[in-house]
């Protein structure tokens, strides 16, 4: 062998098992899981029919889908407003004059680096009787129930959840684009004259554009596939009604998709709901990120 | 031209150390910080309750500490939770995740880096691409496909460390292909050159005189993957399932959540311990945590 041809090899090997894994964990049941939403497709390998769009037909017929189509919509625009102002009103605080703000950054952190299923238990433990009890001492009607068991307030509590744990994250990202603005910009506007909030919008949030995208990017993403806290702290309850049916007010799609394949049996509308799934999500962020690409470019 | 006018006063009267606003943003970052920190000390507190004591007052502090020491006693050999052995499960799992992931992806990367060719450029983006398939749309034909898998290699894929492993590299791979990959393209090239005019082999170029210079983004790849896996829950419910002899911390939780009427003391304790590995590793590690994460988001 030639030291070319070994070179060659070596280098073949080296994008091996990346490539193996690759197409078996994702590129194979890709192409599977279209396939299978338009088959009647029972979860074993052995598929018996084509059924063609039947299975998309009856999944957009289905108030249980549609529902969650819409909650999921309006958890992820509730959240990415919540998170993104916390998050940068958090950035405003740790970055400025304080003392002790490393550890104030390094705290609000701490939330993030627990899994959804740990931090819903502990809220549903906050909302099912911390709150509560907290209500009727102060004697408020809306907090003497549980906030998670009404069906007009339980989207308060996942949002609630949601931005406590990933406020402290994408906090982060605003601090390390804060710090990259030069003080001298800053310095010099307030010289001119400028108060505070007029160099934070003129001057800060500008120049922060690139974070503005990937964080915007980040809780877009993170709120639609939303399912871990969804599962621990309401696990789809309570019940609702939506177009004249019983449905689960507080289903978010990925936990429809999980009880259409593993609740309801049903693995081929499961499939063609995680394809439709698939589709939107890569729309939305697509948009997302050409639309705040451009302030950027205008920035 | 009045807010023109008052500018320069203002900044004169506050010239001296802003003492009087400084000392206001501390008192409201505090405050923020302890509404954030409330979970964990209500974690903690109920952690040292008795079921009754929660009854009685959900609101309340411990009156017996030592009260902790019989909750965890009182779980520890539960065999729903079984903590020593979902802890010993999730650090098998997570560590040899994240060495696999970290080396396989490094050796692509820099093969993909040094390699301009049509191939090389198509499979990036391939990977690059990949970034945006969810979880949800492969993970049914995933099992179906890992069954058949297993089946005719006989090394069996689901309920199996190797499975959920190999499921993991091809999850973590296409983003820490991309962040190696950036990272790579700044690496100058003379000094592998160099390398190579010594005799040095393409693999011992890459171990001796490539990887030694990636470690700051061996970090960033070990942060954004370790917290992601440590704190899954939908992949292992999937791959490992709920009642398999592996569980991870996440579906240890669950599960034992999942069997009691809501014993809330049990559940408080049960989620302390989960916390408190992560927790710990944090309080040593936080500096690359943070670093890791930040970078991890903006490359």
């Amino acid at each position: 062998m030639t030291s070319r041809q070994k070179r060659k090899l070596t280098e073949f090997l080296f994008l091996l098992p990346t490539l193996i894994a690759f197409l078996m964990v994702i590129i194979i049941p890709f192409i599977f899981g279209i396939y299978y939403s338009f088959t009647d497709w029972q979860g074993t390998g052995a598929v018996s029919q084509v059924v063609g769009f039947e299975n998309y037909k009856a999944i957009f017929q289905e108030p249980g889908f549609l529902h969650s189509f819409l909650v999921t919509l309006l958890f992820t625009v509730l959240n990415i407003i919540t998170v993104n102002v916390v998050a940068f009103l958090i950035s405003l605080l740790v970055t400025s004059e304080i003392r002790g703000r490393n550890i104030y950054r390094a705290g609000f952190f701490v939330p993030n680096l627990i899994g959804g299923i740990v931090l819903g238990l502990v809220w549903q433990f906050i909302f099912s009787n911390i709150l509560p009890s907290v209500g009727q001492s102060l004697g408020l009607p809306t907090l003497s129930k549980s906030l998670i068991s009404n069906k007009d307030t339980v989207m308060i509590t996942l949002v609630t959840v949601n931005t406590w744990q990933y406020a402290g994250y994408i906090m982060l990202i605003y601090v390390a684009s804060i710090q990259g603005i030069s003080k001298s910009v800053m310095e010099a506007a307030e010289v001119d004259g400028a108060r505070y909030w007029t160099r934070v919008r003129k001057i800060q949030i500008p120049l922060m554009a690139n974070a503005f995208t990937i964080s915007l990017f980040l809780t877009l993403t993170n709120s639609f596939k939303m399912y871990d806290v969804n599962v621990a702290l309401t696990n789809g309850g309570p019940v609702s009604i939506f177009m004249m049916k019983p449905v689960q007010a507080s289903e978010l799609l990925a936990l429809n998709i999980y009880n259409t394949a593993f609740k309801y049996n049903n693995m081929a509308q499961g499939q063609a709901k995680a394809v439709i799934f698939f589709i939107v999500l890569t729309i939305f962020s697509v948009i997302q990120v050409t639309w705040n690409k451009s302030k950027e470019v205008e920035a | 031209m009045a807010k023109q006018a008052a500018a320069p006063i203002e900044r004169m009267a506050g010239y001296k150390p802003h003492n009087g606003r400084r000392i206001a943003l501390e008192i409201v970052t505090l405050i923020l910080f302890i509404l954030f920190m409330m979970p964990f000390v209500i974690v903690v507190f109920n952690s040292m309750r008795t079921n009754q004591d929660i009854i009685n007052a959900p609101v309340g502090v411990p009156t017996d500490i030592a009260q902790i020491g019989r909750n965890i006693a009182e779980i520890w050999n539960n065999p729903n939770f079984n903590f020593l052995s979902a802890l010993r499960d999730s650090v098998i799992i997570t560590v040899i995740s994240l060495a696999v992931i970290s080396i396989f992806s490094s050796m692509a990367a820099w093969v993909l880096v040094r390699n301009k060719t049509r191939w090389s450029n198509l499979l990036f983006m391939s990977y690059v691409a990949a970034m945006v398939i969810p979880f949800q749309v492969v993970m049914f034909p995933l099992l179906t496909w890992f069954k058949s898998v297993g089946d005719f290699l006989g090394i069996p894929m689901l309920r199996s460390y190797q499975g959920i492993i190999f499921a993991y590299l091809g999850f973590g791979e296409a983003m820490s292909i991309f962040i190696f990959h950036g990272f790579i393209k700044g690496v100058p090239l003379e000094l592998e050159e160099a390398a190579d005019i010594d005799g040095c082999s393409r693999a011992g170029t890459f171990f001796r005189i490539v990887l030694p210079l990636l470690q700051p983004v061996f970090v960033t790849v070990l942060v954004l993957n370790g917290l992601w896996i440590w704190n899954d829950y939908l992949l292992p419910l999937l791959v490992l399932g709920a009642s398999g002899n592996i569980r991870t911390i996440p579906l240890a939780v669950q599960g034992f959540n999942g069997a009691y009427v809501k014993q809330w003391h049990l559940i408080m304790t049960s989620t302390l311990l989960a916390m408190l590995p992560i927790v710990i590793l944090y309080l040593f590690a936080q500096k690359y945590i943070v670093q890791g994460m930040v970078d991890g988001s903006i490359k």
